[in-house]
């Protein structure tokens, strides 16, 4: 085990315009570690999360992965070394069902897969079949994307970025959409999901007893910047996170 | 059972060559005339139809079917190279080349821009080969009678012999082209169609995606250009011009991007309307195209490829969903009939 944390992010700036959506982000993750990114609407998440993934440069400041600078690389170069991710809404392949979005996902994962070999060969069938079991979805394996409720569609686009057995796990609000009554088994089917991969997760989430109960740490944003970086209860009971974030101050 | 897959379709396509083959033995010449052609124009428009499992629909394909029957046709007529198999290889070789040129400049394109930019190119080419006098200008220039593996058959022997080698043709490029649809690589392809942010975030370059389809697209419009052109015996620029590329669309659409073998229905299906149209409709037989057209488009959305599932769903023929079937849900109705209803 080694104590480089998995994931850096060192002076990271990005703005839009007069607009900041990232001032001066430090961070460490280290691996294993279940990080909540909590703000209200605009303050920074999913900047940081773009910024991560390639979909966005930072202006200056660097992002390293076991070390290794990923700051200026495309997504699908992040992605293959190790970094994957969910979407808020959730980008699945329409037109097909659950499995056929999960093969693609292992298609993707494999170039070695030969032209010559029909779809599912190579074990690609049963690694398919053991995420969709170990989803519990499997029972929508062959219905169309188009029909299945919210939650399932949450649960199919996590176990597509699960595929590749990433290092570090982005889920972009896994719960939004999903009714309240269904948040908490679905987070608690994603963590078990996880919990046999040495990933580490990262999670942007609005609801604070999701994020009390999933999270180890949270970073809390406003403005662009992180106010506060803790363990949940110390962030929670933080004034400026009561304030800015909760909503919670007196 | 992947060896169950593939042994069916290779055990299918050789029947199917078989009889397509014996079946040339009773054609009137026009009709295996017709048919060589058809297979040609088929094979275009099976390169388009693998662009557009990926989302992409050329309207340029004249480009690579003009280079296919250019450059078999100059070999043929000015080196004398004359045998049908090396002028096949030599002209997919060279619009494989072509199409490795072409496509890094076009596949960050997409939709209509990507479709008006291999029009562009098409009509360059047509510009440039009108103005090449050395090579007939906008007449073109007449193609040798091609030879068999040393053979030089005359008259019905010919027709028969040619028509028999597009027949071969026609079931390798099939073959090929169906096992990469229903191949891993295939089914990542047609996710592109889908949803390119998220392939291209499952780790797989989109833009080498689509390269690979716009080379094998074009390798195939070489093929069937130096197949049209040795049918016709004559190639000229109009082999570029927008028209042609645009009735390889036309049979793309009408055959659907569901089967490799509708392609080639659908292409002699218009040669045959085109023909009769113009013999007995001769003002209106474009009309009697659309008019065709538009019947596919509302009644098989899919395209003719779609018809068997179809036939299959009204006669009460459950098309249930194979795990790891590459066909969309969307092109498979009826694939819900038997399943279980998870529990909410």
């Amino acid at each position: 085990m080694t104590d480089t944390p998995v994931l850096q992010a060192r002076g990271l700036n990005k703005s839009f315009g007069a607009v900041v959506a990232a001032a001066d982000i430090n961070v460490d993750v280290p691996t294993g570690e279940r990080l909540s990114l909590i703000g209200a609407n605009g303050a920074g998440k999913t900047t940081f999360v773009n910024l991560v993934t390639g979909y966005l440069k930072p202006d200056t400041g660097d992002i390293l992965l076991e070390g290794r600078s990923i700051a200026r690389r495309n997504p699908r170069q992040i992605t293959q070394m190790g970094v994957c991710r969910s979407f808020q809404i959730p980008q699945l392949c329409e037109g097909m069902t659950p499995r056929q979005n999960l093969l693609v996902a292992v298609g993707a994962s494999r170039p070695t897969f030969s032209f010559f070999r029909p779809v599912g060969a190579e074990g690609a069938g049963e690694q398919v079949t053991e995420l969709l079991d170990r989803f519990g979805i499997a029972a929508y394996a062959d219905r169309p994307v188009s029909e299945l409720p919210g939650g399932v569609r949450k649960l199919l686009d996590i176990a597509m970025a699960l595929v590749r057995h990433p290092k570090v796990l982005l889920l972009d609000e896994p719960t939004s959409g999903v009714s309240s009554e269904e948040k908490f088994g679905l987070m608690d089917t994603v963590m078990a999901a996880v919990s046999n991969e040495p990933v580490t997760v990262l999670f942007v989430e609005h609801d604070m007893d999701i994020v009390t109960r999933y999270a180890d740490r949270i970073l809390a944003f406003y403005a662009g910047e992180i106010i506060a970086d803790d363990k949940p209860d110390e962030v929670l009971s933080d004034v400026r996170v009561q304030r800015y974030v909760t909503g919670t101050a007196k | 059972m992947a060896q169950d897959s593939a042994s069916r379709i290779l055990t299918t396509a050789v029947f199917a060559t078989g009889a397509l083959f014996a079946v040339g033995f009773l054609l009137p010449n026009w009709m295996l005339f017709t048919a060589t052609k058809a297979v040609g124009y088929g094979l275009v428009a099976l390169g388009i139809v693998v662009l557009m499992r990926s989302g992409l629909v050329s309207f340029g394909q004249g480009l690579v079917y003009c280079i296919g029957a250019y450059t078999s046709g100059l070999v043929a007529s000015r080196a004398g190279i004359t045998d049908v198999f090396v002028l096949l290889i030599i002209g997919g070789a060279a619009s494989t080349l072509v199409g490795l040129v072409v496509a890094p400049l076009i596949a960050r394109y997409r939709s209509i821009f990507f479709a008006m930019l291999t029009l562009a190119l098409s009509m360059v080419l047509y510009g440039v080969l009108v103005k090449q006098n050395w090579i007939g200008g906008s007449d073109g220039f007449n193609v040798p009678s091609p030879t068999f593996l040393g053979w030089a058959p005359e008259l019905w022997a010919a027709d028969m012999a040619l028509y028999g080698v597009a027949v071969l043709v026609a079931a390798i490029a099939a073959t090929l082209c169906r096992f990469y649809f229903q191949s891993m690589p295939g089914l990542v392809a047609q996710a592109v169609r889908e949803n390119e942010l998220r392939v291209e975030y499952l780790g797989t370059s989109v833009f080498r995606i689509t390269v690979r389809n716009f080379v094998i697209a074009a390798g195939l419009g070489g093929i069937g250009g130096t197949l049209n052109g040795l049918t016709l015996g004559h190639v000229d620029p109009l082999f570029s011009f927008w028209t042609t590329s645009g009735e390889f669309v036309f049979i793309s659409i009408l055959a659907g991007h569901v089967s490799v073998v509708a392609v080639f229905f659908a292409s002699f299906a218009l040669e045959l309307v085109r023909s009769f149209s113009n013999r007995y409709f001769p003002d209106t037989w474009q009309f009697m195209l659309g008019a065709f057209l538009l019947a596919v488009i509302l009644f098989l959305p899919n395209g003719l490829g779609s018809l068997w599932d179809e036939i299959r769903k009204r006669f009460g023929r459950d098309t249930k969903a194979k795990p790891g079937s590459t066909a969309p849900v969307s092109d498979a109705p009826g694939k819900l009939a038997e399943r279980k209803e998870p529990a909410e």
